[in-house]
């Protein structure tokens, strides 16, 4: 930061995986009533696209926050590897407990990304349609939007 | 306070090249990769520029955006738009032109020209997927700190 001015780097990924959601603490009726269509056994699926934000000082020899090939590479070994054509429900072991609504979803990828050697891992926000977006940037932080 | 937030949009394209004369060959190769190609390369950027502030009363307006238009075409679409940035623009000159520099060159010369409501926010795409944001921080703003 200089002059208080804070500058972030936003990069943008994609994934598609399919869930079911569906809360075992709730009967049928009620998982229906919450989750409507998006409580069918079978489960679909969406592209999902996250957007990560990392802030820091620019390193003035590079000019750069954080380098993207470091930065693409460590989101691809810990989200997209992981979550890409795959079930949430099934294939990711937090979800088998936690019911994976894109909500969860952007607090699970914060939380697996948050070790990022490079820089500080500001917000995950998360399209899971091009209607729907979530974000989240951490404990206690409702600044998720400078 | 009815604080309201206004952003405008434009796109502009210019042709860069990350090179630190500081760095043997090889190691400009392994940080800036292709970037580093001699004859540079080009994007079409996108920026988007966010102000904030009260509506006028009178004109239910934060600032009138055919100014904001006119400041951006000043600042940003005449200097930048068609340029080769390393070359052509004395801000960016000793800086690797990356998106976090871009977007505080242009953080730097927009503040002092909004003088209606305050810069809230700089978006700079380089790619679709790709961007660098500038804004005030929030925390040192409100105890005075700078740094």
């Amino acid at each position: 930061m200089e002059n208080g001015v804070k500058t972030a780097l936003g990069r943008r990924y994609r994934f598609s995986a399919s869930h079911r959601l569906h809360s075992e603490k709730l009967s049928e009726a009620e998982n229906w009533r919450v989750y409507g269509k998006c409580n069918n056994p079978c489960g679909h699926g969406h592209n999902y696209v996250v957007e990560i934000s990392v802030s820091g000082d620019v390193d003035p020899a590079t000019g750069m926050i954080a380098n993207l090939a470091d930065l693409d590479g460590f989101v691809e070994k810990q989200v997209l590897e992981p979550f890409d054509h795959k079930s949430l429900n099934e294939d990711v072991d937090v979800f088998r407990e936690r019911v994976p609504t894109t909500e969860n979803l952007c607090i699970e990828i914060f939380s697996r990304l948050k070790s990022f050697p490079g820089a500080k891992i500001q917000r995950v926000r998360i399209e899971e349609t091009g209607n729907n977006s979530f974000e989240y940037a951490g404990e206690n932080s409702e600044d998720t939007q400078p | 306070m009815k604080m309201v937030l206004l952003t405008r949009k434009i796109e502009f394209s210019a042709s860069h090249v990350y090179h630190n004369p500081a760095f043997s060959a090889e190691e400009n190769r392994r940080v800036f990769g292709k970037c580093n190609n001699p004859n540079g390369h080009g994007h079409n950027y996108t920026l988007e520029v966010t102000v904030a502030g009260e509506p006028d009363p009178t004109t239910g307006m934060v600032l009138d955006l055919k100014e904001l238009k006119a400041i951006l075409e000043r600042e940003v679409m005449q200097r930048m738009d068609h340029r080769f940035l390393n070359k052509e623009v004395p801000e960016l000159a000793g800086k690797i032109p990356t998106c976090e520099n871009i977007a505080r060159v242009i953080w730097d010369l927009l503040e002092p020209k909004i003088t209606e409501g305050r810069l809230h926010r700089v978006r700079l795409y380089e790619t679709p997927d790709l961007f660098a944001e500038c804004y005030r921080d929030a925390a040192a703003a409100s105890n005075g700190a700078g740094g």
